[in-house]
């Protein structure tokens, strides 16, 4: 008796132990989950303060942000999100084809040997620090730009489109070829057994087979694009107005934020209405991400 | 049945996806020779070792890559843990629940969150509400969650290829849970768990937006001297060199400089993280 009495304290202290590092490691994913929220809820709380000036109507709709207009401070966001969203559409046009394409080559028609080089290359790309493409784009694509379009310089909507096109090629690559790769072989088979070209097969078949996925990469690519902040900040000159051409210099929601919080005064609207700014930009990117992830999942049903 | 037409489509189709993956090779190169080619005179031991003097137009970087070095040692400190922790619970404790489904929403959407954001949290939590300032501190916190969804999904990654018989046979045994993780699981895992989180920590030391409003500094005479001080970082003063100073053309070469330094420096966190995957891989298969 007295024997197992001493076993069962042991293992209840053991249990104790057990139970313990259990929390700890529980605690861990209670943290992502509250720092989730925690983004969320100190954003709204700290832009709620702008919206005591500002209707939520101008904020969305006016075409001018002038903060710090002698005559008229106005707080309109719709010049940047216009701005933002010439960006990454620019940047969209070209890197999903290309990102297709590329990821179409990795998966279906390379050798082993050329996807073992090819795959870390493309993560070499995703590597690459954002102010380092964006110092590129000043130096490289800008210049380009000018002369071809003959401007007096490339620092605006099409440079940060290329830009940000590519910094959104590795995401979109990389998960597409996730996409074709986990494409029943059966459908490959089938498709090449009827007497379909692999090219017919990739094209009419996998590709297709692979659009919910392909679409969640694009997706993702384009969430990516709208929260960049270095790249556009230095390549697209940042011209605060309302984009009425490609050529045109623009300044994005990300890149409003970063210009105007350094200079701005500590607790005023002005300042608030920066946090606005970027709940609605962490709205628009959460936005993108949950379509992106229900997209995902239904393909996973089928 | 092939015909004639169909084999030169193929033949088209196949060189346009080939053409796809050259542009995407092409890209890497003329970043890399660009910024070499422009960069390479500008690296000396000067520059790597010296303050910059002069208003910013002579001297080296010193500063900059020490302030660097610092905040992303901060954001291991901070991401490490927690991030191996967050992986250890999801793959180790956590039950199919409506819990487990939650943590894993909110790691996809804070890895899309944009970088910018990280930087306005930091600014109201921790350089704010913590009263840290501007500091090496909080731009190390702020780096440290950004990191985070990529440390806590290669961490998982890396958990989840050690077969189950691992766990089995030190149960069987008689181990308990965290006795089977601590021995069987752990030392087998942490080489790919590091693996992953080298790749994070490269993106943290290359990022600009979150560390602008809560650490970083356009020109520091000293270097910091505890965790609470503000510090020069590589990004920024490459940001600096190439938009904000006020003769761009005369410190161009600087610029260039500090391009190829901060990439050097990323590129070799890469590197060693992708050998280190790619020998993992080949101990596994053997």
């Amino acid at each position: 008796m007295g024997n197992s009495n001493k076993r069962n304290r042991v293992s209840f202290s053991k249990k104790f132990k057990e139970a313990s590092i259990h929390g700890c490691f529980l605690v861990n994913a209670i943290l992502v989950i509250l720092i989730l929220v925690g983004i969320f809820a100190l954003l709204v709380w700290t832009s709620l303060p702008a919206f005591k000036e500002i209707s939520i109507t101008e904020f969305l709709f006016n075409t001018s942000w002038n903060p710090t207009s002698y005559v008229k401070a106005s707080y309109g966001i719709l010049s940047m999100l216009v701005s933002t969203l010439i960006v990454t559409i620019g940047a969209m046009l070209f890197a999903v084809p290309i990102g297709i394409g590329a990821a179409a080559f990795i998966s279906d028609l390379a050798s082993n040997r050329v996807r073992e080089i090819a795959k870390p290359v493309v993560e070499i790309l995703a590597s690459i620090p954002s102010v380092v493409i964006g110092f590129i784009g000043i130096t490289l694509v800008g210049p380009y730009i000018a002369k071809v379009f003959k401007l007096p310089d490339g620092l605006n909507a099409i440079n940060g489109s290329i830009l940000l096109g590519i910094m959104a090629l590795p995401t979109i690559i990389s998960l597409t070829e996730d996409a074709l790769k986990s494409v029943p072989k059966s459908y490959t088979e089938a498709s090449l057994a009827l007497g379909a070209t692999k090219w017919q097969t990739i094209i009419r078949v996998r590709i297709p087979a692979a659009s919910s996925g392909i679409i969640a990469a694009t997706m993702l690519g384009m969430g990516r694009a709208i929260g960049e902040t270095m790249t556009v900040l230095m390549a697209t000159g940042c011209a605060n107005a309302m984009p009425t051409n490609v050529t045109d210099s623009v300044r994005t929601m990300t890149s409003a934020i970063a210009i105007e919080l350094g200079e701005v005064a500590f607790n005023s609207t002005h300042y608030y209405a920066l946090f606005a700014v970027g709940l609605a930009l962490f709205l628009i990117t959460f936005a993108v991400n949950l379509a992106a992830e229900i997209i995902f999942n239904k393909k996973q049903k089928l | 049945m092939k015909n004639k037409f169909n084999v030169i489509t193929e033949k088209l189709g196949f060189a346009v996806l080939t053409a796809c993956l050259l542009v995407v090779v092409l890209i890497i190169v003329i970043i890399f020779t660009n910024i070499i080619i422009n960069g390479h005179s500008a690296i000396s031991l000067d520059f790597i070792i010296k303050a910059p003097t002069d208003g910013m137009t002579k001297g080296g970087i010193m500063p900059a890559i020490v302030g660097t070095f610092l905040v992303t040692v901060i954001t291991a400190i901070f991401s490490i843990p927690l991030g191996m922790g967050c992986a250890i619970y999801l793959n180790e404790y956590a039950k199919q629940n409506l819990f487990t489904k939650l943590v894993r929403i909110s790691i996809r959407n804070l890895a899309g969150v944009p970088s910018i954001v990280y930087g306005l949290f930091g600014v109201i939590l921790f350089v704010q509400f913590l009263h840290l300032g501007t500091s090496v501190l909080a731009a190390g916190l702020t780096l440290s969650l950004m990191t985070l969804p990529l440390t806590i999904t290669a961490s998982e990654e890396a958990l989840k290829n050690i077969p189950m018989s691992f766990r089995e046979g030190s149960l069987a045994l008689g181990a308990t849970k965290w006795q089977a993780i601590r021995t069987n699981v752990l030392p087998y895992a942490v080489p790919g768990m590091l693996t992953g989180t080298i790749l994070g920590l490269s993106r943290a030391a290359g990022e600009t937006a979150p560390i602008l409003f809560t650490g970083v500094a356009f020109y520091l005479p000293y270097l910091p001297k505890g965790v609470l001080d503000q510090f020069m970082a590589l990004p920024y003063h490459l940001y600096i060199m190439a938009t904000q100073h006020h003769d761009i053309t005369l410190v161009k070469p600087i610029a260039y400089g500090t391009a190829m330094v901060l990439i050097g420096l990323v590129f070799i966190m890469n590197l060693g993280a992708i050998i280190l995957r790619y020998r993992l891989r080949k101990n596994r298969k053997e």
